[in-house]
């Protein structure tokens, strides 16, 4: 792969237009490596975020060609489109300038929705053994990998629809909890998770499952989130 | 009301539940019906013959007052920007208004 690459970028903020720049290809070139030529070689003033690099921190989701992705683990000849790559901020989150959107919203759903852990003994002075084969581990484990990239916050159009909506990460993180039998809070948790932008809002449509970079389910997460709270909400239990 | 979100779902689940099961078996009696090429009169003179048959539409226009209405409120919230109390209440009107229709509707069969 050689020669030049027509690469569109976001500018602005809410308001804004995509400005096209020629970037030259390379071999195993990454969408972050696109961007990265721009602001260092083309225009300085392009506002863009990452930090790892190698799909680990969750810094540098934006859109591309339509797609939320981590742009770091996004090869160019993987999406590029009839020669060009149209790369824009997260949607569903506030556009602060050009590909850097404002995580809080993302961030305080997580607060929202519970998702900290809630030790049940803090005093604890040996290491909780969890068998590995555990039925309530393995919902945990199937969950807990999130890197916090808002990838399927981007793609969940209930989350368009509705602001409020906690989301596919946040009530994710909250399923992983909910499972994680040293959590000492498991009601709170259901009761965060079962107020009116919660767990019901989701329809299941699978967005943040498809475009999870890291392959987790946030949709069976979160469908796992109804059942338990539609029973203790008939036990009388929340 | 407190969590009217999850009350709602929980609602419309439940109907779902039971309009499954009703719908198939409206069909079949559609079918039956026509195929026997049943009058009006004497298909009246069968739901009038037993307890049965209006007392299964009068739940089967419950269950379709409570879904339709808890499904369209979802719809309206969701693609357009009416939200809010007045939206509510005009589902609520729209639930009754279905009640009212369909359980006439049954009185005429029962």
């Amino acid at each position: 792969m050689t020669g030049t690459l027509k690469v569109e970028i976001w500018r602005g903020a809410e308001v804004g237009r995509f400005e096209t720049f020629e970037v030259p290809t390379q071999p195993s070139q990454t969408v972050l490596d696109l961007v990265t030529y721009v602001q260092r070689k083309l225009d300085p003033s392009l506002s863009y975020r990452f930090a790892c690099r190698v799909g680990v921190c969750g810094s540098c989701a934006m859109t591309v060609n339509g797609t939320p992705r981590w742009t770091c683990r996004t090869h160019v000849n993987k999406v590029a489109a009839e020669g060009k790559v149209r790369i824009g901020p997260l949607r569903n989150l506030p556009v602060i300038k050009d590909l850097a959107t404002d995580m809080a919203p993302f961030f305080d759903k997580m607060q929202e929705a519970r998702g900290r852990f809630i030790p049940s003994d803090a005093g604890a002075k040996d290491v909780a053994v969890v068998a590995p084969d555990d039925p309530t581990r393995k919902e945990a484990a199937a969950g807990i990998e999130c890197i916090g990239c808002a990838v399927c916050h981007s793609a969940c159009d209930v989350v368009a629809w509705r602001p409020d909506y906690l989301g596919p990460a946040a009530l994710n993180r909250a399923w992983t909890l909910v499972n994680d039998v040293r959590d000492g809070d498991r009601k709170g948790h259901l009761a965060a998770v079962a107020e009116d932008a919660g767990c019901h809002a989701c329809h299941g449509h699978g967005s943040c499952a498809e475009h999870c970079p890291v392959g987790l389910n946030p949709t069976r997460s979160i469908a796992g989130l109804k059942r338990l709270v539609l029973w203790a909400a008939l036990r009388g239990d929340l | 009301m407190k969590r009217l979100e999850l009350w709602l779902y929980i609602a419309q689940r439940g109907s779902a539940l039971v309009l499954a099961p009703l719908v198939f078996l409206h069909l079949g009696v559609i079918l039956y019906a026509v195929s026997g090429g049943l009058s009006a009169a004497e298909i009246l003179g069968r739901t009038r013959s037993s307890a049965l048959w209006p007392a299964i539409y009068a739940l089967f226009v419950v269950a379709a007052a409570v879904h339709g209405a808890i499904g369209l409120r979802v719809v309206i919230r969701e693609w357009t920007a009416w939200n809010g109390r007045s939206l509510d209440l005009s589902a609520l009107a729209f639930a009754l208004l279905l009640l009212l229709l369909g359980l006439r509707a049954v009185q005429v069969i029962a």
